[in-house]
């Protein structure tokens, strides 16, 4: 999962490093940090573990207030 | 009965440390303190609840994230949703914003710098139950400390919060 600030929910994290890649000489925008957080799930189907996963962030993970995420599936044989 | 100090119980978290600060102040105030391990499923009889201030389970995750799913946050929820009053102090105000039972979150601070400061609050109301022994327009001086102090409600929230 990709849990990060929403679009327009200040990220003072973000402007930091921002600014220290400008002072690095990067012309870079806008800089946003989330986190990652990996997990594995045990499903029978790839449908099965998004939803599964997508509760984990209702729930838990994310704050839907000011957080969005995003998830991405890896198919592995345990 | 001749007890009549009101039992206070103050839920204690891995990583709290204020709660001795918020047990000597209930008792200070004429209240008996009972500190309540988070893992507890039920609280003890009490009259009101205080979230004492702290680092529970480190500030994981987000700040209070993690301690609103604790057993003893079950039963704080059923005594709030009872009429009981809950006070969150600092990390308590945090996982009862976490918990949703207060509206909002509390977000890094714009500066990215632990605040520990005094802060001056001017008391609108003297008829809340917390507010009773304070007069209308009163000045308090209440320090703060924290790393995630922003509070954070989106428009809609917060219109209606105003409203």
């Amino acid at each position: 999962m990709l849990v990060r600030p929403k679009a327009g929910i200040l990220d003072p994290q973000g402007q930091a490093v921002e600014r220290s890649l400008r002072q690095l000489g990067f012309a870079v925008g806008e800089a946003r940090i989330g986190r990652v957080i990996d997990v594995d799930v045990d499903a029978a189907s790839a449908p099965e573990a998004r939803a599964e996963v997508e509760r984990m962030c209702e729930r838990l993970l994310a704050n839907p207030l000011i957080e969005s995420y995003e998830i991405e599936l890896e198919s592995g044989v345990a | 009965m001749t007890e009549t100090r009101p039992h206070v119980a103050v839920v204690v978290f891995p990583g709290s440390n204020d709660e001795r600060d918020a047990a000597w102040a209930l008792s200070a105030l004429g209240a008996e303190p009972v500190l309540v391990w988070h893992a507890e499923p039920e609280l003890p009889r009490a009259d009101a609840v205080v979230l004492p201030g702290g680092f529970s389970y480190g500030d994981y995750l987000r700040c209070g994230a993690i301690a609103r799913f604790a057993p003893a946050m079950e039963a704080v929820t059923r005594f709030a949703a009872d009429g009981g009053l809950v006070l969150g102090i600092c990390n308590g105000f945090q996982i009862l914003c976490e918990a949703g039972l207060l509206p909002g979150v509390l977000r890094p601070n714009e500066s990215l710098s632990f605040v520990c400061r005094d802060v001056f609050l001017r008391v609108e109301r003297a008829d809340t139950p917390f507010t009773s022994r304070c007069t209308e327009g009163q000045r308090l001086v209440i320090p703060v400390k924290h790393g995630e102090g922003c509070w954070y409600a989106d428009e809609d929230l917060r219109a209606e919060l105003e409203a």
